[in-house]
């Protein structure tokens, strides 16, 4: 056990590193924010829809709800070019990550619409708004409101998931690392460091999107500052 | 001219029939107590005037609309019609002024500014001037209720309709409720309310509707109604809720 550490390689890679880190941002927001778009649109289909796109939306969630994210990203990167669709490791591993997360999102999202009382519905509709306004103004916000806690640990999760790109080369911060261990064999080192890395862009995330929760939802704004 | 116009409504829930073969009018100006055992049929008569239940048969005409099946149609019918619920149904997220806002912004169109004031009038109707930035939950039952009202008013309706709109509140709180449905009635607001409050429909109703089993069992002005029930049904209906 006399392993001695030297972390003075890995000064060498710094660029590398940040560009890795740069990537890992990249993916994660994209992946937050797209998946949440994606994942609202599908929730309010899977409650409000016609049958046949309920259908379908249903079959999409479980599909990526039931599958490993790196499966998901094989099918992609290796599996459509057989249909003649060839995308470029970026594209796919964008893709693989926005369209899980928006399975993910999508049951987090309906849940919180069907929390919502009918009552709350009658009351709009006897005013007069239309399905979509009902949608808009009275369900939705109170609905997002109530599942802010589970979209923001879904969205951890995810910046945590896509370290799995780095299976098909892509050069995200794990990327960078396995590119970096492989030529120094400074592995322990190198790992413990992104390791930490990650933990540090964990809190930055949380922070992050408890912020947007904040500046999207005046109640829970005045409910903070009114405690503070 | 009426304003409401029923004519031979049924409406069943599975095999049970709770309407059976109702007809009735209300005047413009007039305030109609619809009192009744739970089960009477009475809240189910009240939500289908606003669409909120679809009647099997028959034909429902209500602020100079006729009732709809129609999404469009349905919509430009409760906009005339409001409605007040027994549990408020505020939307928790808006503050009493935003959620009395958000139909005339929505719904009519008005501008911003215009919402504005016209929610801080009718909330001064309603003796809450100074809760337009309340949320629902800062507010007691009867405020809530009371928000409520101001939230119907503001979309100017030609009725009001009243669902058992004191039920969940204490003694206390009532009373305010029911002060401000009684300035409603005085300013000629045509309304119709299902309520447990006997001596306040007798105050306030001009007419009153007693029914029982899915018929309108015998109805009157209230004041002769109260005093001289005419059937013996009425009569111990009247005596177990006035003691």
């Amino acid at each position: 056990m006399g392993y001695n550490f030297q972390f003075g390689v890995l000064v060498n890679y710094l660029p590398e590193f940040v560009g890795g880190l740069g990537l890992t941002l990249l993916l994660s927001l994209v992946g937050i924010f797209g998946g949440l778009a994606l994942g609202i649109a599908c929730a309010i289909v899977s409650v409000r829809g016609p049958l046949i796109p309920r259908v379908m939306v249903r079959v999409y969630v479980e599909i990526m709800r039931n599958t490993p994210m790196l499966v998901q990203i094989f099918v992609i990167f290796f599996g459509l070019p057989s249909l003649g669709i060839r995308l470029s490791p970026f594209v796919s591993v964008l893709l693989a990550i926005v369209l899980n997360n928006g399975g993910y999102i999508a049951e987090i999202v309906r849940a919180g619409i069907q929390s919502i009382h009918p009552s709350q519905v009658e009351a709009a509709e006897s005013l007069g708004l239309t399905g979509g306004q009902t949608m808009r103004f009275v369900i939705l916000p109170p609905a997002l409101e109530r599942v802010m806690t589970p979209i923001i640990s879904q969205s951890v999760l995810l910046m945590l998931a896509t370290s799995l790109v780095s299976a098909i080369g892509v050069e995200d911060l794990t990327g960078v690392a396995m590119i970096a261990s492989s030529e120094t064999f400074r592995t322990m080192e190198i790992y413990v460091v992104i390791a930490f890395i990650y933990v540090g862009l964990n809190f930055v995330f949380r922070a992050l999107l408890n912020a947007v929760g904040l500046l999207m939802f005046k109640r829970s704004r005045q409910r903070l500052l009114g405690r503070a | 001219m009426s304003v409401i116009h029923v004519e031979n409504i049924r409406k069943r829930f599975g095999a049970l029939e709770v309407l059976k073969d109702v007809s009735m009018t209300v005047e413009a100006g007039e305030v109609v107590a619809l009192i009744g055992r739970s089960g009477s049929g009475k809240s189910t008569l009240l939500r289908c005037l606003n669409g909120l239940e679809k009647i099997d048969e028959g034909v429902i005409t209500i602020a100079g609309h006729k009732m709809s099946h129609n999404t469009a149609e349905l919509r430009a019918l409760r906009r005339d019609v409001g409605i007040v619920f027994q549990g408020y149904n505020l939307f928790p997220h808006l503050t009493a002024g935003e959620n009395i806002m958000l139909a005339p912004v929505q719904v009519k169109g008005l501008r911003k500014a215009e919402a504005r004031a016209e929610a801080q009038r009718c909330l001064e109707l309603v003796g809450l001037g100074d809760r337009f930035d309340s949320y629902p939950d800062m507010l007691s039952g009867g405020q809530q209720q009371r928000v409520a009202i101001a939230r119907s008013l503001a979309m100017q309706p030609v009725v009001m309709l009243f669902d058992e709109v004191t039920s969940a509140l204490d003694p206390e709180l009532t009373e305010e409720v029911l002060a401000a449905i009684e300035d409603l009635a005085a300013q000629g607001m045509t309304m119709m309310l299902v309520t447990h409050e006997m001596r306040f429909a007798r105050r306030v109703a001009h007419r009153t509707i007693y029914m029982r089993d899915g018929i309108i069992h015998e109805q009157g002005p209230s004041e002769a109604l109260f005093t001289n029930p005419q059937t013996p049904e009425l009569r111990s209906f009247l005596k177990a809720e006035l003691g």
